[in-house]
């Protein structure tokens, strides 16, 4: 598991990008539920974190592709490829991602 | 419809033939396209391929083909479009019931210089490359701006011309043009405004109309590209400054749309990868209909990458512009275009490397 960030930091229709030694991750607050994916578009190189975020859904920024933040499934073109999604927890008010369970996939 | 023939394999086209069997089409779907290749993404050309980070990148896998079940006519082009079908370059014709145009544009020339439009354009580019220390381009728009910015990562001295007095003014206007404009000297290219071309040397150097001599080894025009209609002279759809076609796509021929460069819908004909993808749902869907019975919004948006600066714009450009967060000066930051005639209604917004905050306001246009 790894810290993202304090819940206080990411309220409702927000997003924040965490690196290290794990792909790029973006954390989502999407009207109170917490959803973790690979940060990077699975189209072209883009920060989804930077993203338009509508219900369930994230759209790049670059390229309109969209993405199910629960699946991590694309919705549309240009992207074909789903992301990863990580498990996130919540504790003592601090935002949790475990990087450990999807690093071997896809 | 039984057949329904699309002329143009790039994006508009494949886009299209991708539409058609998502709305439900089961029929014969033929592809014509002058390359030899089958469909490429053309925006990496000017950045990761000139750079050989990539090679082409398709823009449509086996597996996308296998589904899409169309023919493709590869390396042919197509000379002429009549009443039911559209004659080929190989003296072969394909008979069809409904036509989607979306040969794009031409990339303009001058005699000696490079152009970047194609694939096989970009690799003589890329090749030429290899050999030359200074690099001249013509034109100081985002292809003329994004082709000078590899040239820089490769190492080349770079000198771009522009005819205007401030690049991108038309698009971006004055202000934001010359923002963007001062790219070029942040990273050690050299940026000749307001002078015209007079002619380009053999040996590759800019002659310019003040007299002015431009080395460089290698010359390349950004200066625009034209509708690809010249097949359709004298054929039975109406151009005008492209294929002449309502908000929907559809064309003076109800069984004939047209959708990306070569489109020019309700008086507007946009040069966009986006435009292109959302016009051939909208014409697609006006085709099976028999009639308009959708219209598409014209977005305006466009990105472009260079110098490690994320440029992105919609909407259209004013005289009003105000910088909302971030500073010129920093190369980040997102300005809005505002109504000349009302200051509170955004109609446009720029920006350089903010792309979360540019979306919000992209949003807030729709």
């Amino acid at each position: 598991m790894i810290r993202a960030c304090a819940l206080t930091d990411l309220p409702p229709g927000e997003a924040v990008r965490i690196v290290g030694p794990h792909a790029p991750i973006a954390v989502f607050n999407a009207d109170g539920t917490l959803y973790a994916i690979d940060d990077t578009c699975t189209h072209q190189d883009a920060s989804l974190s930077e993203g338009w975020l509508e219900g369930c859904l994230v759209e790049c920024p670059l390229h309109a592709a969209s993405f199910d933040l629960r699946t991590g499934e694309p919705t549309c073109l240009p992207a074909k490829r789903p992301v990863r999604t990580y498990p996130v927890r919540v504790e003592d008010g601090e935002v949790y991602v475990d990087v450990e369970v999807n690093r071997d996939v896809a | 419809m039984r057949t329904i023939a699309i002329i143009g394999a790039s994006l508009a086209g494949l886009r299209s033939a991708q539409a058609l069997r998502r709305q439900g089409f089961d029929g014969r779907v033929v592809v014509v396209g002058d390359e030899v290749h089958l469909p490429y993404d053309r925006p990496p050309l000017s950045k990761d391929f000139l750079l050989g980070k990539c090679e082409a990148v398709p823009l449509a896998d086996q597996e996308d083909l296998d589904e899409l079940g169309a023919e493709w006519r590869l390396g042919v082009r197509a000379t002429g479009l009549s009443a039911g079908e559209v004659s080929l370059s190989d003296g072969t014709t394909v008979a069809a019931d409904g036509f989607v145009i979306a040969t794009g544009g031409v990339a303009r020339t001058m005699p000696g210089t490079h152009v970047l439009r194609t694939l096989d354009d970009a690799t003589r580019l890329r090749d030429a490359f290899a050999g030359a220390q200074h690099v001249g381009i013509i034109g100081a728009g985002f292809i003329g701006a994004e082709i000078a910015s590899s040239a820089r990562a490769l190492g080349k001295e770079v000198t771009v011309v522009e005819a205007l007095p401030t690049p991108l003014t038309r698009v971006l206007g004055p202000e934001m043009g010359a923002a963007c404009g001062q790219l070029h000297g942040d990273h050690g290219s050299t940026l000749i405004t307001g002078v015209n071309v007079e002619s380009v040397n053999v040996d590759g150097g800019i002659k310019l109309a003040d007299g002015r001599l431009v080395g460089a080894d290698v010359v390349v025009a950004g200066i625009g590209a034209r509708p690809a209609t010249d097949w359709l002279a004298g054929g039975p759809v109406d151009l005008n400054n492209g294929v002449a076609c309502d908000a929907g796509g559809v064309t003076n021929l109800r069984n004939v749309v047209a959708v990306g460069d070569v489109a020019n819908c309700a008086g507007h004909r946009a040069e966009h990868w986006t435009s292109a993808t959302e016009q051939a749902q909208v014409a697609v869907r006006n085709l099976l209909a028999g009639e308009t019975v959708a219209t598409h919004a014209n977005g305006g948006y466009v990105w472009s990458d260079q110098y490690g600066v994320r440029i992105q714009f919609a909407g259209r450009a004013t005289n009003v512009v105000r910088v909302e967060d971030g500073s010129i000066e920093d190369r980040k930051f997102v300005a809005t275009y505002r109504d000349d005639r009302d200051e509170d209604a955004v109609v446009g917004v720029l920006a350089m490397s903010n792309a979360r905050l540019f979306t919000r306001f992209r949003r807030d246009l729709r």
